[in-house]
């Protein structure tokens, strides 16, 4: 039977990270992550978890010795958080080019400047394009949840991708709150043994990191994205298995009382919780309205969303990262793309908000409803806005 | 023996385009790169190995007479072991072609 | 048969590690140091290579130099990768679900790749007390990229970015001493080598990868292409690079200094000078100057050796 903890998420997932007996952490400081690497290096002194523990000197050499961790087989763990992601930036491309797969768990950031140590997902929006899988987790559940599964999709043979598990900084790296954390016997079961198929070992000698010049490069590339498309499948099966196991279910997009509702709204991350409250105050009085959360960020569920959508006038989608000279909101431009050929899509309204760490209210979220409403009866002139912002 | 690389298509990749074959580049022909080739005057050579260690290809070997010869497959004709043979037994000749 | 203390060629082992057919220019210096780094470090290593010379005439997809479990990620990140491996090993071993006994584990980086970009990865590496072997083949310059500076480029030589010129003598400032930086993070082995030495060279490797702890050494590898020399005289640059005290070779064992040959009378800077292109442009009044400087530097060490 499994426990139920109060514990603050970022020692959580520590702790989860000991039961799927990871092997090696890079471990490199940054607010809000911090707590997640102080508990485990307790873990690792009271010898709780049996790993080796590598204090790097900057996050750039927390991905790379992950890189080499795992190229020897290990189970890798890492965390970090907006400038740390924005400084491994070019290893992480590597870690997915190279299949190497590393589990890694972000404090999702605002990046400077100015200076913010408070949460948003413009740490998430940088790293589109770097080939991971990426999972979205609003509450402490979803978060250790998602990375046990993490462990299980990344190491699966048929994927081999690192994964990273999104949470928002502070806002739920720093809830207490009560988890239902598995018991040890039950990891096992969930999560075969790491078994990389081409481990760097003298007795079968590999070359793994070599150059393509451009007569094979693209070749590389579309190997990269089948890979990542075929990956899809693993996780699906994945999330099944757990609901089986653990009577808690996830999927790609996940939706909120929005069975028949013409206008829907769309989050990512804690704003989903806040949200749900305003579509319940927002249904009592008769509106309709339904909420839509985006789980599986990379690959992006193209099926999935096209499916919650397909019956809705209006879908108001919230950012909470603004690409500047741009689309504004990158998950509404990627949303509305996915649309485009449909040919019944709803108008797509985007809205950025809650920017390094602004707080918005279930008020926030019914003034953001019923202007989408508004923008998608009137138009407007600029292609987003951005909540709460003083004028 | 590899595919050339403009025949390989991404299905036949490993996974992370790892290589399986370790030291297959000693396919690749480095011999016709040089535009001049080491002889060797067997009477001066002393049979040390000196010239195979010294040589940055590692294509010097010695034969079943005991001299060490350069394996032209791979000779760029740098002349390093010419230079650095203790009898001068290593002349470095125009290639003809 | 590994005993490199005897200068018998012909007993050092025949095996190729880094097999002939890589693309290395002719008469590449850095080459050789790789194939007789290679011949001492056996076939139970696994090797971390950063972007550069070595790395590129070595790997083009779908090819491979490499004989032994080999990996290349970035540029910089070298000793940070070598950190993972040598964590990794260590941890499954002590788990039991170790693969082979006592892999070796050994970074081969340039001099960019070193004392430039890869500093930061490097100390922190050390610093820790990684189980490992770095390497640095330094051929003072990013000679890959066609033949730049970097800080290992010696006062006075001329590259792309730091060309003689007009109003400048090339390089303006003088090589970092990227062995006492090492040394100054306390590890126990620090050598500098170099292939026209190769007996010296092997030996010097054998003991860094075997001994327990981190362990750097620096090797001079003569460019022909960079330096501007020609190709049949790699060997001889190099020795001339040791008899003019400008690249002495030595050991720091525990803090303790060694020098790995005595010289009774340094040669003059000038005999190594004039065989490069490089600093065909400097003035004698220059050359004084460096004269000056390597003989500073070079009593200053052998005190340390005392």
């Amino acid at each position: 039977m499994a426990k139920r903890v109060g514990i603050e998420v970022s020692l959580a997932i520590a702790e989860m990270a000991k039961l799927a007996n990871v092997d090696v952490v890079a471990a490199y400081p940054i607010t809000p992550q911090t707590h997640i690497v102080e508990h485990l290096a307790q873990l690792v002194a009271n010898g709780e978890l049996d790993a080796a523990y590598i204090p790097v000197e900057s996050e750039h050499s927390a991905m790379s010795a992950c890189l080499g961790a795992s190229a020897v087989g290990a189970r890798t763990f890492t965390a970090t958080a907006g400038q740390g992601l924005e400084l491994m930036h070019e290893v992480l491309y590597v870690a997915s080019s190279m299949q190497l797969p590393v589990v890694m768990t972000v404090a999702n950031r605002a990046l400077s400047a100015p200076l913010s140590v408070w949460g948003d997902h413009s740490d998430v929006m940088s790293v589109r394009d770097t080939g991971w899988i990426q999972i979205f987790t609003e509450n402490g559940q979803e978060v250790v949840d998602n990375l046990l599964c993490a462990f299980r999709i990344a190491e699966d043979p048929e994927v081999l991708l690192p994964v990273m598990i999104h949470l928002d900084g502070f806002h739920l790296s720093h809830m207490i709150e009560p988890l239902f954390l598995p018991q040890p016997s039950e990891v096992e079961q969930f999560i075969p043994p790491n078994r990389y198929p081409f481990p760097l070992n003298p007795g079968k000698p590999v070359t793994m990191g070599a150059f393509a010049p451009p007569i094979i490069y693209s070749e590389t590339k579309k190997a990269q994205q089948a890979n990542l498309e075929a990956s899809k499948a693993v996780i699906l099966h994945c999330w099944e298995d757990f609901g089986h196991h653990f009577k808690r279910y996830y999927s790609p997009v996940e939706s909120y009382l929005s069975e028949g509702a013409r206008v829907l709204l769309l989050t990512m991350g804690s704003f989903s919780e806040t949200a749900m409250a305003a579509i319940d105050k927002m249904r009592q009085e008769g509106k309709d309205v339904g909420l839509l959360k985006l789980r599986l960020w990379r690959p992006f569920p193209f099926k999935e969303i096209r499916q919650a959508v397909k019956n809705a006038d209006v879908l108001i989608i919230l950012d909470r990262a603004l690409s500047f000279g741009g689309p504004g909101g990158p998950v509404c431009s990627e949303i509305r793309s996915a649309l485009y050929h449909e040919q019944n899509r709803p108008k797509v309204i985007s809205f950025v908000g809650g920017l390094g760490g602004r707080d918005i209210t279930v008020a926030g979220f019914e003034y953001i409803v019923n202007r989408g409403i508004q923008i998608s009866q009137t138009g407007s002139e600029q292609e987003f806005e951005i909540f709460g912002v003083r004028e | 023996m590899t595919k050339p690389e403009s025949e390989l298509t991404w299905k036949d990749l490993e996974i992370g385009s790892i290589v399986t074959e370790p030291g297959n580049a000693s396919q690749y022909q480095t011999g016709d790169w040089r535009s001049q080739r080491p002889t060797l005057n067997h009477d001066r050579c002393v049979k040390c190995g000196i010239c195979s260690i010294f040589c940055p290809e590692g294509c010097i070997e010695q034969n079943a007479d005991g001299y060490f010869e350069a394996n032209l497959f791979y000779c760029k004709g740098c002349g390093i072991c010419a230079r650095e043979c203790w009898t001068q037994a290593i002349t470095m000749m125009e290639e003809e072609e | 048969m590994d005993k490199y203390t005897v200068f018998v060629p012909r007993l050092v082992t025949k095996k190729e590690i880094f097999a002939p057919g890589h693309r290395a220019c002719i008469g590449c210096g850095e080459a050789l140091a790789v194939r007789l780094a290679c011949k001492a470090l056996g076939q139970n290593v696994i090797i971390v290579n950063a972007t550069g010379c070595m790395e590129i005439v070595s790997s083009q997809l779908p090819y491979t130099s490499w004989r032994v479990p080999w990996i290349h990620t970035l540029f910089e990140n070298t000793a940070a990768v070598a950190s993972g491996i040598e964590a990794g090993l260590k941890v499954m071993a002590r788990k039991g679900k170790q693969i082979t006994q006592g892999v070796g584990v050994v970074a081969m980086a340039g001099d960019g790749g070193t004392s430039d970009i890869g500093l930061q990865a490097l100390s922190g590496a050390l610093e820790r007390g990684h189980n490992f072997l770095y390497i640095c083949f330094d051929n003072e310059a990013y000679m890959n990229t066609g033949i730049q500076r970097s800080s290992a480029t010696p006062f006075g030589a001329s590259t792309t970015t730091s060309p003689a010129g007009k109003i400048s003598i090339g390089q303006l400032t003088w090589k970092k001493n990227m062995p006492a930086i090492a040394a100054a993070h306390n590890i126990p082995y620090v050598a500098t080598a170099c292939p026209s030495y190769p007996f010296d060279l092997m030996a010097k490797v054998k003991k860094g990868i075997e001994i327990s702890g981190p362990a750097y050494i620096h090797i001079l590898s003569v460019c022909p292409t960079g330096w501007r020399c020609p190709t049949d005289l790699t060997v001889r640059i190099g020795r001339l690079a040791v008899e003019t005290g400008i690249f002495p070779l030595y050991e720091v064992e525990n803090g303790e200094y060694k020098l790995s040959f005595k010289f009774p009378q340094l040669r003059p800077v000038a005999d190594y000078m004039k065989l490069q292109g490089r600093f065909r442009h400097l003035s004698e009044k220059t050359i004084k100057e460096i004269q000056h400087r390597v003989d500073k530097e070079y009593t200053r060490l052998v005190e340390k050796a005392i």
